[in-house]
């Protein structure tokens, strides 16, 4: 082996350890250069704002991709809670601590029944999960119909809900805490970095983390070395579910209205947001810090493209480039196809 | 004899990388005869059988088939000359979802010459006479995926035999069969013999090859270790020449136990199988040995909690053991090192050290937060104990030879106090310097526990056990104090007297 030969690998090894953060770094600074008033904390906030959601999704789906498994339904989970949230506080006129608990319990039905579809029912994952996408999102309109819910609408039955969002449902979408500017960080920002934080810890420095790992790497191992590998697996999709209806609390709250029609790409971006993460400091697997800078990552991008005025239709295009790219370090360049 | 073979084998050889798999494999195959082949895992058959298929490019000697040079490129110029295989996953030779007469023409649905239009009459006119030729009573409009395992073992063969072929090579086709199916399999089989096919029937099971074998060719470590063909047939000497032992130098000393570990009474791990009972004591490494598919890694793993017996107790430490997973097993204090270590064993995303953590991580964690200064000094400490090759217990797996990987896998389960510890084929893939320090570093660790080793090879079992369990069909059938052995009865009970062929 020549020291040439050996320099070049390295210099490989570097390029698929460092070069996602290299390209986002590079990202801020051509925007900071070309985009007036990109390098501002009031920019800074709008990205972290435009991928909160997205993000926590995200997070969500990171542990299942960790066991090896997948999670189609998060969009609509986290739309039905959306609609669940509007429904306890508009129609059954709840408050808000009823209408969050109600959320966060749909979250966790919907991941259980994942889970047994998957572990216990036998159903590919996929398949499973998409099959429970379509559900809800048939599912989340038929208490009203069809149509969105807001105050003052008209019910089926002739009657009119007076039911409001209550303030303090509302102010997880609109209240901003200062930071050292005053009234700078959206509480959802704030949720995105707690929750990113703790799945990040729980992932990387747990034993329940680790042996998800396991189950993910090599199921048939990580059961002859004594893990229920079903309840993990269950537990994935739980965590799933659960922080997806995180997101759909955190909608509800911006959008301060049941929208039949809201969330469409949540699905999407998510998922590529943890894949994206796979790429960051070469993991080629599942990391919640990965996810975490894949959904920064789209956010600079967009928030630069639009600053520079480039066309809203043209984002998804970007988002979808940017996927492949990414895809392309974890696999080829790593040269660990598998998962 | 000799001069008649329709297919021979001069002087084959094969390495991968440094390692020589097979070393000069010269090999007769008859017209109307069975020739089996034994062999024990990695004696070097599957790369003998892939080099004739064409799977692989041999790396020496010379092939020829009636008289003809043979050297195949690719599968389908072997089958086209005439030599066709049948692999051991019976699904790789059939196509699930279509119907039985479209699986027995499958081969002239595609290259040059088939029509471009699929008529359905025709293929089950061909089907036919091919389904007839080989007495084949299997309803042609049938989908392979609602068949038995046995009919579509026959639809493969049959699909094999449609190409006329001179040489036919099976790879263990009775390994997922029952006795009653492998009858019918045996029939097929005279018959393509009475058509003067050449047959190469490679097996493990004493039953099928006492029914069978017209010659038997034993393999070991690469090389023909011998060759049986005159009757009757020494299946005895056959065994002999696959696993029995070279000359081994280091004796040790067998040693004796008083206090019992383990009783296991009565024990039936398969439906119509004899009941196993034993006892493991304290500091005693047992071996238990016979040949694949005997029922070694179900036993082992129903000691493991991985399956229920079907009937029968077992006491560990003087109170009743009944594991209903492997989790329980291992708070039990029985650890088990599975057979086939990528497959069972090996977490490819994890490196050295979480590889070796694995199962105790509730060992080395609090309030569920794993102590990684704890893993890392258990990691290094194991690593120096049994000697693993490595940059540092950061390292990948897949860096590691083969034997340093299962030296890993040893230091997994030797990383904590073992009450039972089993071990599956640990042996299987290792260099022999790795297996004598795994068996050095077994022996020597081996007061507080009872240690239970399962493997083919009776050398393993001759360098490393107190005391040599045999097993045969499902069941215990002989017991060994490595002292004084009667080799020659250990032998006549692994190849499984004419009292134990009852299959």
């Amino acid at each position: 082996m020549s020291s040439g030969w050996v320099r070049l690998a390295a210099a490989r090894e570097h390029a698929i350890r460092y070069g996602f953060i290299v390209l986002l770094f590079g990202l801020i600074a051509y925007f900071a250069i070309a985009a007036d008033g990109f390098v501002s904390p009031q920019s800074a906030v709008f990205i972290f704002q435009s991928v909160a959601i997205t993000g926590v999704l995200a997070l969500g789906v990171t542990a299942t991709l960790v066991v090896g498994g997948f999670d189609l339904s998060i969009g609509s989970v986290a739309t039905s809670a959306m609609m669940a949230a509007a429904y306890v506080m508009v129609v059954l006129e709840q408050n808000a601590v009823v209408a969050v608990v109600a959320c966060l319990l749909i979250g966790a039905i919907v991941g259980l029944i994942n889970g047994w579809l998957i572990v216990c029912m036998r159903v590919p994952d996929l398949l499973a999960t998409l099959g429970m996408m379509f559900l809800l999102v048939g599912l989340q309109r038929i208490p009203t119909e069809g149509r969105s819910i807001a105050t003052g609408m008209t019910m089926p039955d002739g009657s009119v809900a007076n039911g409001t969002f209550g303030a303090a449902f509302l102010a997880l979408g609109r209240h901003r805490f200062d930071f050292f500017i005053p009234n700078l960080i959206p509480v959802s920002v704030v949720v995105l970095l707690v929750l990113a934080v703790l799945i990040w810890f729980f992932l990387e420095y747990t034993r329940f983390g680790r042996m998800m790992y396991a189950v993910g790497s090599n199921e048939r191992a990580a059961e002859l070395a004594g893990a229920p590998v079903k309840a993990y697996k269950i537990w994935a999709y739980v965590i799933s579910g659960v922080f997806a209806s995180i997101g759909g609390i955190l909608l509800a709250a911006r959008l301060g209205r049941g929208d039949i029609a809201s969330g469409n790409n949540l699905l999407l971006d998510a998922v590529a947001a943890a894949l994206i993460g796979y790429a960051v400091l070469g993991a080629a697997k599942p990391n919640a810090f990965g996810t975490a800078v894949g959904a920064v990552f789209v956010g600079v991008l967009l928030q630069g493209l639009t600053m520079m005025n480039a066309p809203y239709y043209t984002q998804d295009f970007i988002k979808g480039a940017v996927l492949v790219v990414a895809l392309v370090f974890t696999f080829a360049l790593s040269g660990r196809g598998k998962r | 004899m000799g001069n008649d073979a329709v297919f021979r084998v001069d002087g084959l050889r094969k390495s991968f990388g440094p390692i020589e798999v097979l070393g000069g494999v010269s090999l007769d195959l008859h017209a109307g005869q069975v020739t089996v082949l034994m062999g024990a895992n990695g004696a070097g058959k599957s790369t003998l059988v892939k080099i004739i298929s064409g799977v692989y490019e041999r790396g020496g000697g010379t092939m020829s088939l009636a008289g003809q040079n043979f050297a195949p490129k690719t599968p389908a110029e072997a089958i086209r000359a005439g030599v066709v295989t049948v692999h051991q996953n019976i699904n790789d030779g059939v196509v699930a979802d279509l119907d039985v007469a479209t699986n027995l023409t499958l081969d002239r649905l595609s290259g040059s010459g088939a029509p471009t239009l699929f008529n359905p009459g025709r293929v089950r006119r061909e089907a036919k006479a091919v389904a007839d030729r080989m007495g084949l009573m299997i309803d042609l409009k049938a989908r392979i995926s609602d068949l038995s395992l046995a009919d579509r073992q026959m639809v493969a063969i049959a699909r094999a035999m449609a190409h006329r072929p001179k040489v036919l090579i099976l790879d263990e086709p009775t390994s997922s069969l029952s006795s009653a199916e492998a009858d019918r399999l045996f029939a097929l089989l005279d018959r393509l013999r009475e058509q003067g096919v050449a047959i190469l029937y490679i097996s493990h099971r004493m039953s099928d090859i006492r029914r069978l074998a017209d010659r038997i060719v034993s393999m070991r470590d690469g090389v023909v270790s011998g060759v049986f063909d005159s009757k009757p047939l020494d299946y005895e000497g056959a065994v002999n020449a696959m696993l029995g032992r070279k000359i081994h130098l280091d004796r040790i000393v067998a040693r004796n136990s008083a206090r019992p570990v383990l009783t296991i009474d009565g024990l039936r791990i398969a439906e119509g199988s004899g009941p196993i009972s034993l006892t493991l004591g304290d500091g005693e490494v047992v071996a238990i040995t016979g040949l694949v598919g005997v029922g070694k890694t179900a036993l082992a793993e129903t000691l493991f909690g991985v399956r229920k017996p079907l009937s029968g107790t077992m006491v560990l430490n003087g109170k009743a053991y009944a594991p209903g997973s492997t989790g329980e097993a291992i708070a039990a204090g029985v650890f088990l090192v599975a057979k086939d270590r990528s497959e069972n064993g090996i977490v490819g995303d994890f490196n050295i050290q979480e590889n070796i953590s694995l199962p105790f991580h509730r060992r080395m964690s609090r309030l569920g937060v794993l102590n990684r200064r704890v893993e890392r000094a258990i990691a290094r400490r194991q690593i120096g104990e049994l000697g693993i090759v490595c940059r540092s217990e950061k390292d990948e797996m897949s860096a590691l030879s083969g034997g340093n990987q299962q030296k890993v896998m040893v230091a997994r389960w030797t990383s904590q106090a073992a009450r039972l510890f089993i071990l599956d084929e640990p042996f299987q893939g290792v260099d022999i310097s790795a297996r004598r320090d795994i068996a050095a570093k077994l022996r020597a660790s081996a007061n507080g526990r009872a240690t239970l080793l399962f493997v083919t090879e009776l050398d393993e079992a001759l360098e490393t056990a107190d005391r040599i369990l045999v097993m045969s069909e499902q069941t215990i059938v002989g017991e060994h104090r490595n002292a004084d052995i009667d080799l020659e009865r250990l032998l006549a009970e692994v190849a499984g007297g004419p009292l134990h062929s009852a299959a």
